[in-house]
């Protein structure tokens, strides 16, 4: 069976379990620029680069993803979500971007095979892959409405180098995340196409959107259905909405998206929202409780955490949805499904 | 499919922003003026461009250039981005940095096998990677498709090699070249024609594809004859959308409604198009000569009113219902206003009031219809919401009683029923004609009614119900009314109620003025009148000694002669049992909790929600007539554009339970028996009691049935999820856009029982597999059964329900409660029972006798009163 019918396997079966965030999780270990920059002899400062720890400190990346693991995490992801030529360049860290993504798949694949051979439930590893700060629907300049910083040949490239290096750590899926403009992530699908037609196989992405205002768009202006018909071209084994707001803002939106895509839906809000101290304070029980009146209501088949989720949001969140029935994957008519900024569907 | 009903979901893609199509557009490209050519693309969308073409193709241009710096450009335009992008182009090159501009889900115009095989699905594949739907032109590496063979051949190759390759079907759009006409040349006289049968055969060989075409090449040779131009294209139009036709390229603003073009010039270009007369060239070329040179000043008309004084706009806008500039015009009013030393409530006062007393006027003589009048209110409660915080600031409100409003009405749904339509649409017309209206909503007890009517000083009641049961509730209140000395009118309307039945039950209980309003266009009439001081008392008086004229002759009639119980049973209607049914092939309880609503909107009755909003007549033929035609087609139009959001967006679930269940004839009495249960479950059914005339029968539901065992059904569908988006609409104070939603959540939840019928005839009770009716047909209830509902003559009892509910268990099944009235919620809902046998019709129970109650008592298990509230419209 390949990883994407094990996966759908195991998720026809129950609520499936992705992991939480590791930027909280690195900064409450209070790392040094020494534990950050190693012996890699690089040219800038590391400080606040967690991609590169997978080189210099692979020890803390390995415990935390065990700790999601022992949290009930089936789904793990790599520590990659800055590790593009593009995010690495504020390091001086471009040559490492193979190193870290390879190093990553690594340490989150042996992880996985080890949880996976000890009770005979499968675990999957999602490579991540970030948006960049970088974004090709928007013009940084407000005078010059036309002009991009990057363009789409360039950004694909960049996606590609880092899935190819995530595939060869061990990936099962590129997860592409955080997706605040539509048209980078469909940059990100272009790489992954190339990459599969280099491989000659096919490499399952998920796909994951952050909604940017109350209203349920992205930053590129794209509502929740306009965004799934823009990227279900890519036939992603999950698609879902991350990081955003809390998961009680979310609801609407997981709603929505839950009636239309006929795929696996993976969601892992925020904690809350940052209190005035930019620190998130929402209790595992209030995250679980919200999140699992999703799975209770059949909207979700991958639950999990982003910003400011720990090991314990993880855990309570697979206690709640522990024995609830999965979301079942909707089946639509056949129709023409354009997308705007807006969904346009073409009646049969 | 019918005309209508096909071209509401037809696509205009814009095509203004088409260099070879717009001369206009083209200049400002060559001059590198992107910002007008934006503009150009955002009136587009305003216009009402669905999808907007982009095509740079000019000789002098860089095209790859052109077109990512507009489609960039437009990429931070919210206004235009929100509708997807038509990538328009003779060269792949530029379609491909194209597709790397546009971050939704947008349409490769186009792509085909000029050049083989091979590079056609290379670009196929392309357009996959990159998430777009293409539009493939009839184009082999011979050429052109210019004959219909030639155009559904080359299109049926491509669509096997796309489909073989992955490409999902739906993504397909077919253009079979649209090539002009009329241009003197014989060969070119077959090429509408051609087109439109394609257009027919494609879809049919191709599922699930789309055709389309640009419009513009048709009238070639009638370049600068803008008259002609406009008609052929409309006439073409109106032939290939009911052929099959789903979108063209085309100026929307440059389209004429069929049945308004010059019905000469029309039919010269229907001749032309479906080569109907060998001359028919010669003959339009000839008319075209008297068109010549007509502008097209109506354009500009449109838009004239713009310029116009600003109480003048207010005024058109409320009469045409246009909301776009109501803030802005409102603001501008209240800031004119404020400088002469006036007060924000003054605006609604004068210039709004004013413009609302035309649409009142223009109602009143029936030159304006209920739909219209309601988008004028919700037009009207825009302005009036942009005023509320400057009137609440100035913190000087005139004390209440003070208040100009011509009158203050309570209105009220009856406890035990939830229909509101029609009650809002009397709340919206009264509020246009200057009332306040305080709605109390529905199931509304009645001592909220007479408390919410004593605490508002209010002027009258009015009170709505639309099931039977609620003419009993509206008799309570009215007793209640004269219980606590009130004196106030008494307003009575809905679909039950009548004037005999006001005239009997509800004046004689209230010494106030008791009031029939047949619909909501007599509401203000009757208002004014009730409130006039020179009128007021010559109205009651008329009103009274009508109603007592209606008991007089109630009175003096010689009611129908009733048979007794036992001579109606005799003359029982004897169906030939050995036809009845076989048994169900899925018998039980069979659940649908998600029927698929683009199936059920194919059987939507329309004739009934025209009746809905006060527009009389059949549908379709409604929609041409010569006084509600326009507002009506309107509406129509309106209605398929919700419908396509309903569907599109999932706004409602409709969900349906069917059961079927072993039984026999027990006198009136259906009994079942269920399988593993003990107790019997007994069905009571009344018997027509009028004498009849000749051999004719007293029919019962029961008769259908056998006594010696046999099979019956019962069904509840209900239309889920539209509080959200009502709550939405009320929010937007968009009463128009809630109404409409409620009506078309009424008309799914008729469709799905009607769809649900038909699945059980042909597949869970199965009795008529083979059926094949058209829906017209089927509404025309031309199949075989019955699907009776508690409530209506065949069955007057509401108080089946519960039986009903209670053996399809709908609660936990479909999700419908009954209310203590038997009224469903929620509201859009329909049950009842099937009957199978070939003979079964429905009837009208009608009057039945004291002797029928109470042995209908002792079936039903019921104590006399009880049963007597239950019937009373059959009873004396």
């Amino acid at each position: 069976m390949s990883a994407r019918e094990s996966l759908q396997a195991a998720a026809a079966e129950r609520v499936l379990i992705f992991d939480g965030a590791f930027g909280t999780q690195i900064q409450n270990r209070k790392l040094t620029e020494e534990d950050y920059a190693g012996d890699l002899g690089l040219k800038a400062d590391q400080k606040g680069n967690n991609d590169i720890l997978a080189l210099t400190r692979p020890d803390v990346i390995e415990d935390i993803t065990r700790a999601y693991l022992d949290s009930g995490s089936d789904v793990i992801s790599t520590n990659t979500f800055s590790a593009n030529r593009i995010s690495q360049a504020d390091y001086a860290a471009e040559d490492q971007v193979a190193a870290i993504n390879i190093a990553s798949g690594k340490i989150a694949r042996s992880l996985a095979d080890e949880y996976a051979a000890k009770d005979g439930k499968p675990r999957f590893v999602a490579g991540a892959i970030g948006p960049t700060n970088k974004t090709l629907s928007l013009s940084p300049d407000v005078e010059d409405p036309g002009y991009r910083e990057i363009d789409f040949d360039e950004l694909t490239a960049v996606y590609k180098e880092q899935a190819a290096a995530l595939i060869e750590g061990g990936c099962d899926f590129i997860l592409i995340e955080t997706v605040f403009d539509t048209l980078n992530a469909k940059a990100g699908i272009m790489a992954v196409k190339q990459l599969e037609s280099d491989l000659g196989r096919d490499i399952p992405v998920m796909i994951s959107m952050t909604l940017t205002d109350l209203s349920g768009r992205n930053l590129s202006g794209h509502t929740v259905e306009a965004f799934w018909y823009a990227v279900r071209h890519a036939n992603p084994v999950t698609i879902g909405l991350n990081c955003s707001f809390g998961a009680d803002q979310l609801r609407p939106h997981v709603q929505s998206l839950s009636s239309i895509a006929d795929t696996l839906l993976m969601a892992y809000p925020n904690a809350g929202l940052p209190n005035e101290l930019g620190e998130y304070d929402e209790m595992p029980e209030t995250t679980a409780g919200l999140v699992g009146q999703w799975a209770q209501n059949g909207q979700a088949n991958i639950l999990g955490g982003c910003c400011g989720s720990s090991p314990a949001h993880i855990k309570a969140i697979a206690d709640a949805v522990e024995g609830l029935p999965p979301r079942a994957v909707p089946e639509p008519s056949a129709m023409m499904r354009l997308a705007g900024l807006e969904p346009f569907v073409v009646a049969a | 499919m019918d005309q209508q009903n096909s071209s509401a979901r037809f696509i205009n893609i814009g095509e203004r922003t088409n260099v070879t199509g717009s001369a206009r557009f083209k200049k400002l490209v060559m001059a590198d003026d992107y910002a007008a050519a934006v503009e150009v693309a955002r009136q587009q969308v305003e216009n009402g461009a669905q999808v907007i073409d982009v095509n740079m193709d000019e000789g002098l241009l860089d095209a790859v250039h052109a077109m990512t710096t507009f489609l960039k450009l437009i990429a931070a335009e919210p206004d235009i981005a929100r509708v997807p992008v038509m990538i328009d182009s003779s060269k792949f090159e530029v379609i491909e940095a194209g597709l790397k501009c546009v971050s939704g889900k947008p349409i490769v115009n186009s792509i085909s096998m000029k050049e083989g095989e091979e590079p056609f699905l290379e670009h196929a594949r392309k357009c996959m990677a990159y998430g777009a739907a293409v539009v493939v032109m009839a184009f082999d590496e011979v050429g052109q498709a210019d004959t219909k063979e030639r155009k559904v051949e080359i299109c049926k190759r491509a669509y096997d090699l796309l489909v073989a390759e992955g490409f999902p079907p739906e993504d397909i759009i077919f253009d079979p070249n649209i090539f002009a006409v009329a241009t003197g040349i014989e060969e070119h006289n077959r090429y509408g024609l051609d087109f439109l049968e394609a257009v027919r055969e494609i879809k049919q060989q191709c599922p699930h594809a789309k055709t389309s075409g640009g419009l513009s090449n048709l009238s070639f040779s009638f370049r600068g004859n803008e008259t002609v131009r406009r008609a052929m294209h409309s006439v073409f139009l109106y032939h290939a959308i009911p052929a099959g036709l789903d979108m063209a390229i085309v100026n929307a603003g440059q389209l004429d409604v069929y049945d308004q073009i010059d019905p000469e010039l029309r039919e010269a270009c229907e001749d032309v198009i479906l080569m109907r007369r060998d001359d028919a060239t010669e003959r339009l070329i000839d008319l075209a000569e008297s068109y010549k040179g007509k502008s097209v000043a109506d354009e500009k008309a449109a838009e004239e009113w713009r310029g116009w004084e600003v109480r003048k706009r207010l005024e058109h806008a409320l009469v045409k219902g246009i909301d776009a500039h109501i803030v802005d015009d409102t603001e501008e009013m209240r800031s004119a206003t404020a400088d002469n030393g006036g007060r924000p409530i003054e605006v609604i006062e004068g210039p709004l009031m004013d413009g609302m007393n035309v649409v009142g006027d223009l109602f009143g003589s029936g030159k304006m219809f209920l739909p219209q009048v309601v988008k004028s209110a919700r037009v009207m409660k825009k302005a009036v919401a942009h005023l509320i915080p400057f009137i609440e600031a100035e913190k000087d409100l005139l004390p209440e009683a003070e208040r100009k409003a011509k009158g203050k009405v309570i209105m009220a749904t009856v406890k035990g029923d939830v229909h509101d339509i029609g009650k809002n649409i009397v709340g919206v017309v009264l509020q246009c004609n200057g009332y306040d209206v305080i709605d109390l909503g529905v199931m509304v007890p009645w001592p909220k009614i007479l408390e919410a009517a004593n605490e508002n000083n209010a002027d009258m009641i009015g009170l709505s119900g639309l099931i039977t049961p609620s003419l009993d509730e509206m008799v309570t209140v009215a007793e209640e009314m004269q219980r606590s000395e009130m004196t106030m009118p008494l307003l009575i309307g809905g679909a039950t109620t009548s004037k005999v039945h006001t005239a009997l039950k509800i004046d004689t209980n209230y010494e106030g003025p008791v009031i029939h309003v047949l619909d909501a266009s007599r509401a203000v009439g009757v208002a004014s009148k009730l409130l006039s001081d020179t009128q007021r008392d010559e109205f009651v008086g008329e009103t009274a000694s009508e109603y007592e004229k209606v008991r007089q002759a109630r009175a003096g009639k010689t009611p129908s002669v009733l048979l007794s119980l036992e001579d109606a049973r005799a003359n029982y209607y004897d169906a030939y049992l050995s036809d009845k049914p076989a048994p169900p092939l899925k018998p039980g309880v069979h659940v649908f909790d998600d029927w698929d609503l683009a199936d059920l909107r194919e059987y939507i009755d329309w004739t009934p929600f025209f009746r809905a909003w006060e527009l009389h007549g059949n549908y379709p033929a409604i929609l041409t007539d010569e006084v509600v035609g326009e507002t009506a087609s309107q509406l129509f139009d309106d209605a398929n554009e919700m419908l396509d959001k309903i569907v599109s967006e999932k706004w409602l679930t409709a969900r349906g339970v069917a059961g079927f269940w072993p039984c026999a004839r027990d006198g009136d009495d259906v009994t079942i028996h269920r399988v593993n249960r003990e107790e019997h479950v007994v069905l009571p059914f009344l018997r027509q009691q009028v004498k009849k005339s000749r051999d004719r029968a007293n029919m019962c539901l029961a008769d259908f049935i056998d006594p010696d065992g046999d099979w019956i059904g019962g069904f509840a569908v209900g239309i889920h999820g539209i509080e959200p988006h009502i709550a939405r609409f009320q929010e937007d104070k968009d009463d128009y856009s809630d109404i409409l939603l409620k009506a078309l959540a009424d008309r799914f939840a008729e469709a799905f029982a009607e769809r649900l019928h038909l699945h059980t005839r042909t597949d869970l009770w199965g009795y008529a597999p083979g059926e094949q009716l058209t829906n017209q047909a089927i509404i025309k209830e031309e199949y075989r059964g019955i699907r009776p509902a508690p409530g209506y003559p065949a069955c007057p009892d509401h108080s089946l329900k519960p039986i009903l509910f209670e053996l399809l268990e709908a609660e936990k099944n479909v999700g419908l409660t009954l209310t203590e009235s038997f009224a469903m919620w929620p509201t859009a809902a329909v049950s009842g029972f099937y009957f199978g046998h070939p003979e079964s019709q429905y009837f009208g129970v009608a009057r039945i006798g004291r002797d029928q109650l109470e042995d209908y008592a002792k079936r039903r298990g019921i104590d006399l009163a009880t049963a007597e509230r239950w019937l009373r419209p059959n009873l004396d």
